[in-house]
């Protein structure tokens, strides 16, 4: 049998995962307000818009915000957050890459 | 997440395909695992708006479902009792490995992705207690926290945790304060953008003499102990030390990048350089131990000497070489940096650094469609943030400025055998004084 060695777990500390509960779904979209998130990396404009697109060509009943974040998607921007929660209903936002 | 999870507005986030398992590991570490995530076919970058559109009214190709039905029934489906609590757990990370053969704990490193793929030294009790005696810190004490991008978990990590990193690159006891300067600086050498990125560490200061680094001929090649073990103790630090660097996961570099095995670290020739050494630029007095950590480094371009005719042009051309997003590290062997001196009347860094702005330039119309300014600058710009905002204004055909001084950097090295010279295209993660960790 080979000598058995006691060597360190290379690994640095995780933090503690807590749960964090998803915003209630709402019950229709028709007569709600969707804000369309552009995170604004790889063409990312594109990409929303087309998602606008289908909502107006198959669900004219919602109504749509196109909302280019503040910044680069790197930075927080709590300033949209809030204009969202106070005139928003729902969110999509979208990467492009 | 934090419009749903923090501010309670219910949303769905789109993704491309290629994204799948890093987007579910993020929510899954965020505490919400189900958050509703929508994948479209990849690669959004590039494709015609009719093309996105057909992505959009198409077919999700990891649920196989309408892309906007999933979008729809993310935000209007009831959530359960799991979508309610979330994901609550923590890690433990054991100091030791259970015990076993020299072969078996080389595979388990190999297998736990703990190493660069390359041999090891195996971090055993007795190894890892002799480099401790290096640093006059305490084992448990906290030096710092890395992450592998935004929006990924940060990690913590103590002193005896990098002495075991640095043992595995096969470091020399001594050089325990410099590797512990450099963890301490936050940054990391296994950056997850889908760039590629390496990392690169400048050291200056009496430290590089006590411990033998080179800064003459080879500094930046597989030629020196100090060096390479260094460099290579920054990449297994940062990955192991931030939780991971593993492809499709936490890291997400398309191409990969044959400079992150090296994580290029040498020292700067300060006793044949022309020019005042980076960490006194930087504040230091000369007679500190400085290290200064670069990330994002993807590309060098290269030329030997400047000619009295063109060097102008044959400078601008280099620049013009680059990718406009990035920040250049002008790297210059001491002929060079001299011939900086003789040849473009450039006696300083600061002149050199001031000249580098002045000519660094390009029409603002071929500027902004570059597509990593688009990313990372436009946004900004569009925002009013100066000096960005300014060249937003500019008119398609006038020639603005690619760098402010700030993000151009200077470092002579090399051993004079030419006039070799090279421009890196890396930015600073910042200073770490040595002396705080011995």
């Amino acid at each position: 049998m080979s000598a058995q060695m006691v060597v360190h777990n290379p690994m640095g500390y995780p933090p503690e995962v807590a749960g964090k509960a998803l915003a209630p779904r709402l019950d229709t979209l028709n007569g709600r307000t969707v804000y369309i998130v552009d995170c604004r990396f790889d063409d990312s404009d594109i990409l929303l818009k087309s998602v606008q697109a289908w909502f107006a060509e198959h669900m004219p009943a919602v109504k749509t915000v196109y909302k280019p974040i503040n910044s680069v998607y790197t930075r927080d921007d709590p300033a949209t957050w809030q204009e969202i929660k106070e005139k928003g209903d729902a969110a999509i936002i979208g990467v492009g890459h | 997440m934090s419009i749903d999870l923090k501010y309670g507005v219910p949303t769905v986030c789109l993704h491309t395909s290629m994204f799948v398992t890093v987007t579910r590991s993020v929510v899954r570490m965020n505490g919400a695992p189900r958050m509703r995530q929508v994948y479209l076919p990849h690669p959004v970058m590039g494709k015609s708006p009719e093309q996105i559109g057909g992505y959009v009214f198409g077919v999700s190709p990891i649920s196989k479902k309408p892309v906007m039905q999933e979008v729809v029934e993310g935000l209007t489906q009831p959530l359960n009792d799991e979508d309610r609590k979330g994901l609550t757990f923590s890690r433990a990370t054991p100091r030791l490995c259970e015990p076993a053969s020299e072969a078996e704990l080389n595979q388990l490193f190999l297998d736990n992705n703990w190493t660069d793929k390359l041999p090891i030294v195996l971090p055993t009790v007795e190894r890892v207690a002799e480099m401790m005696k290096h640093t006059s810190r305490k084992a448990d004490e906290v030096v710092g926290h890395h992450t592998a991008t935004h929006f990924r978990e940060v990690w913590e990590c103590t002193v005896e945790q990098v002495a075991v990193n640095a043992v595995m690159a096969g470091a020399r006891p001594e050089y325990f304060p410099v590797i512990l300067a450099i963890a301490a600086t936050g940054a990391s050498a296994r950056g997850s953008s889908t760039s590629s990125m390496a990392s690169m560490v400048v050291v200056n200061g009496p430290i590089r003499r006590e411990i033998e680094m080179n800064a003459g001929t080879g500094a930046m090649g597989p030629y020196n102990q100090a060096n390479a073990t260094i460099g290579r103790a920054f990449g297994l630090l940062s990955q192991n030390l931030q939780g991971g660097s593993v492809p499709g996961d936490t890291y997400m570099g398309s191409m990969g990048n044959a400079l992150a095995y090296a994580s290029p670290t040498f020292a700067e020739n300060e006793e044949r350089s022309p020019f005042e050494p980076l960490h006194v630029q930087r504040g230091y007095r000369a007679d500190q131990s400085v290290v200064s950590a670069f990330i994002g480094m993807r590309h060098m371009a290269f030329t030997l000497g400047l000619r009295h005719a063109h060097w102008a042009s044959h400078v601008r051309n280099m620049m013009r070489g680059m990718d406009p997003n990035e920040s250049p590290v002008f790297l210059l062997d001491p002929i060079a940096a001299r011939l900086f001196q003789d040849v473009g009347g450039l006696k300083t860094k600061k002149e050199l650094i001031a000249w580098i702005c002045e000519n660094a330039r390009m029409p603002a119309g071929e500027y902004w469609d570059y597509q990593l300014v688009q990313n990372y600058l436009y946004p900004r710009a569009t925002f009013g943030e100066e000096p960005l905002a300014g060249k937003l204004r500019a008119a398609a055909d006038e020639m603005i400025p690619l760098w402010t001084p700030e993000q151009v950097n200077v470092v002579v090295v090399g051993g004079e055998t030419n006039g070799y010279w090279r421009i890196a295209g890396a930015r600073s993660a910042g200073s770490a004084c040595v002396d705080d960790w011995r």
